[in-house]
């Protein structure tokens, strides 16, 4: 048996606001019968462009019902951007927390929630290079990598939990965990290819300032290490070591090996780095 | 507020009587069986009666009797066995709608080099006959069906389909954790070489299951080790619950023609005023040949846990086959095996009874399901109320 808050329960029992409002602003279904969860979600705005009324109706285990009971609850009273700032997370928290495996009933508001205001906005829910990666639930790359990106998965098992992707036959599994390594390892492969327009020097610092910032140093803290950079001149990209790298045996292997290499995959092909002392 | 336990194919109370029986041989007859004193003597005396007990409810002789610790390692060490004593044959016939304990081995039996043929059954949850025979070939190891199935509880013709398999010369076990102790089994009239029953599901306790193997099947133990089970199965005996399993098989035998009887009839009651009180709704596997006690219904429209957590409100115990309670993503696989369609099968519940239930009990139940799916239905976006409603008795 699943272990559900006592928020979850009541909002199970007595779930509020079951039902569709005639003539809504924003109307959206999502998930399907197949799948096993699907929700109806409508809006209706007061003159003051605030959500006066949702309603949903729900197909779905115990916290489907309660997720799309507490999202219509939080709706209320809120402008349209403000409900855009609703995420799964919220959802979540609102009812004191889902089990991991039932986080995809939160994500599933999450989902209606945007539609129901495309909707009202009057924009294309469907982005125009979505690939459905997931046969089994139809899932799409960019619902997964909506999912990774928000709730900082790192597993396919929690992708999973999230958006019910590679739950079914798993034939989609390489997929997903390509989708985990590009959220987390941001080499675009757009930004690879030879034909680089030329830098201006003072670009090319700042890009590998970025570069160390955002790809090199999160790796190297992970072991304990770090580097400055102390001055670039022409190509030679000049850093000290710090922390575990001071010391480490491996550290001109890590330079040469990681730093470098990352620096010319995403900066420069011509660069080099050299360890100068502090 | 009373417990309607309507989820005995889940497992059962123990009995009374069998608890009474189990008693003294915690503290008070502790002796270990095998010991050389009577202290433990006596407890040996038990278990060879609780083995006899055992071998009489399926008709078989006291030492075809293996005791094991549960329905799991009885199915594991048949089927593994069955491979063991014929190394030259790498195939093994099962279906589709098997329990885990041998659906999983097989499919890890596959990624050994096996080659698994895994039959069809049809919308009724019968076997597909004819693909079983052009199945069976000179390199089919061992054919495991189950005697009858847990979630639908139809009935499977093992003692046909193990005739066949000798023929072929393929060893035949079957998975009877749901069959024994609710229909008569007697393995004096059939080829099946080995089967697999469980303690907790006849009123005995959990953690006690039972391989029967036919004398002259050859035969390599799983679990190696002491002498015990004449070296079938090693590991001390668990003498309370051995006893206490020989007081439930003694019982069950009594129990058989009321399970038959009462039971079915109960059963009948439940199935017939649901199909009469609520509208869009099928009995899965509904053939008169299935167990006497087991009942899958599907309400279309309407998810399986969320129906169990409203009846759970009321004290009634059932489960579901819908994704949601199998703890996978996907419906369980004997309906999706069946063809069951997806705004059915979500939506299924098992009730599986017991003779400790009783008509006031089933008539509760009859009570209390119609507004339960109403509630349900009220806010399911697929449910149309020009679709039907539910009648109250």
């Amino acid at each position: 048996m699943w272990e559900y808050t006592d928020k979850v329960r009541e909002h199970f029992l007595n779930p509020r606001n079951i039902g569709e409002i005639e003539d809504p602003d924003g109307v959206a279904e999502v998930g399907s019968i197949a799948c096993g969860d699907a929700l109806k979600l409508t809006f209706k705005l007061d003159e003051n462009k605030r959500i006066k009324d949702a309603r949903f109706k729900t197909f779905g285990c115990a916290s489907a019902i309660a997720s799309a009971s507490a999202l219509t609850e939080m709706l209320k009273g809120k402008t349209v951007e403000e409900a855009t700032a609703i995420t799964n997370q919220d959802i979540a928290n609102y009812l004191g927390g889902l089990p991991p495996e039932k986080m995809h009933c939160s994500v599933l508001g999450q989902e209606a929630l945007e539609k129901a205001i495309e909707h009202y906005k009057g924009v294309s829910h469907k982005k125009p290079d979505e690939e459905i990666v997931c046969a089994c639930f139809g899932v799409t790359d960019s619902e997964i990598e909506q999912a990774v990106r928000q709730n900082h998965l790192t597993a396919i098992e929690e992708v999973t939990n999230y958006t019910k992707a590679g739950g079914g036959c798993k034939n989609c599994h390489e997929k997903i965990q390509a989708i985990i390594d590009r959220v987390y390892d941001a080499v675009k492969p757009e930004e690879q290819p030879a034909a680089r327009p030329k830098l201006t020097n003072l670009q090319k610092i700042r890009m590998i300032e970025e570069t160390i910032e955002r790809e090199i140093r999160p790796s190297l803290k992970h072991d304990g290490g770090d580097i400055d950079l102390v001055d670039i001149v022409g190509n030679r990209v000049l850093v000290a070591t710090r922390g575990a790298c001071a010391t480490c045996q491996a550290s001109q292997a890590t330079l040469k090996g990681f730093v470098e290499l990352k620096l010319k995959e995403l900066v420069s092909p011509e660069l080099v780095v050299e360890e100068v002392l502090p | 507020m009373k417990t309607i336990y309507l989820d005995n194919n889940a497992t059962t109370m123990v009995a009374p009587e069998v608890l009474e029986e189990m008693l003294p041989y915690f503290s008070q007859y502790y002796g270990n069986p095998s010991s050389m004193h009577s202290f433990g003597g006596q407890v040996a005396k038990k278990i060879s009666e609780a083995r006899e007990k055992t071998a009489s409810l399926i008709g078989a002789e006291p030492d075809e009797i293996i005791f094991t610790s549960c329905g799991t390692e009885s199915d594991n060490t048949a089927i593994l066995s069955a491979l063991d004593v014929n190394p030259g044959r790498r195939h093994i016939v099962t279906t589709r709608v098997e329990h885990p304990a041998v659906k999983v081995l097989c499919e890890h039996l596959a990624e050994k080099g096996y080659l698994i043929t895994t039959l069809e059954v049809d919308s009724e949850g019968s076997l597909n006959m004819e693909q079983y025979e052009n199945s069976l070939t000179s390199d089919t190891a061992v054919v495991s069906i189950m005697w009858a199935n847990n979630e639908t509880g139809v009935i499977f013709p093992v003692e046909r389909t193990a005739q066949l398999a000798r023929e072929k010369g393929a060893l035949f076990h079957t998975d009877a954790v749901q069959a024994v102790g609710k229909i008569p089994i007697d393995m004096k009239n059939n080829a099946i070489n080995m089967l697999s029953f469980s303690g907790h599901k006849l009123h005995a306790q959990k953690g006690m299951g039972v391989l029967y193997a036919r004398r002259g099947t050859r035969f390599s133990p799983h679990l190696i080790g002491g002498h015990q089970e004449k070296g079938r199965r090693g590991g001390t005996e668990n003498t309370p619950a051995i006893i206490g399993l020989g007081k439930a098989c003694e019982l069950a035998g009594q129990n058989l023609i009321e399970e038959n009887g009462r039971i079915r009839e109960l059963r009948n009651r439940l199935e017939s005023k649901i199909l009469n009180l609520i509208p869009n709704v099928k009995v899965n596997g509904g053939q008169p040949n299935r167990l006497p006690n087991t009942s899958n219904i599907s309400f279309e429209f309407v998810e399986g846990e969320s129906i169990l957590l409203l009846l759970d409100q009321y004290g009634i115990c059932a489960s579901s086959g819908s994704a949601c309670t199998s703890g996978s993503l996907q419906p369980s696989h004997v309906l999706r095996a069946m063809g069951v369609p997806y705004t059915m099968a979500h939506g299924s519940i098992r009730f599986s009874l017991s003779v400790y239930n009783t008509v006031e009990e089933i008539d509760f139940v009859i009570n209390t399901l119609p507004p339960v799916i109403e509630k349900l239905r009220n806010m399911s976006p697929y449910w149309t109320t020009d679709q039907g409603v539910c009648k109250n008795l």
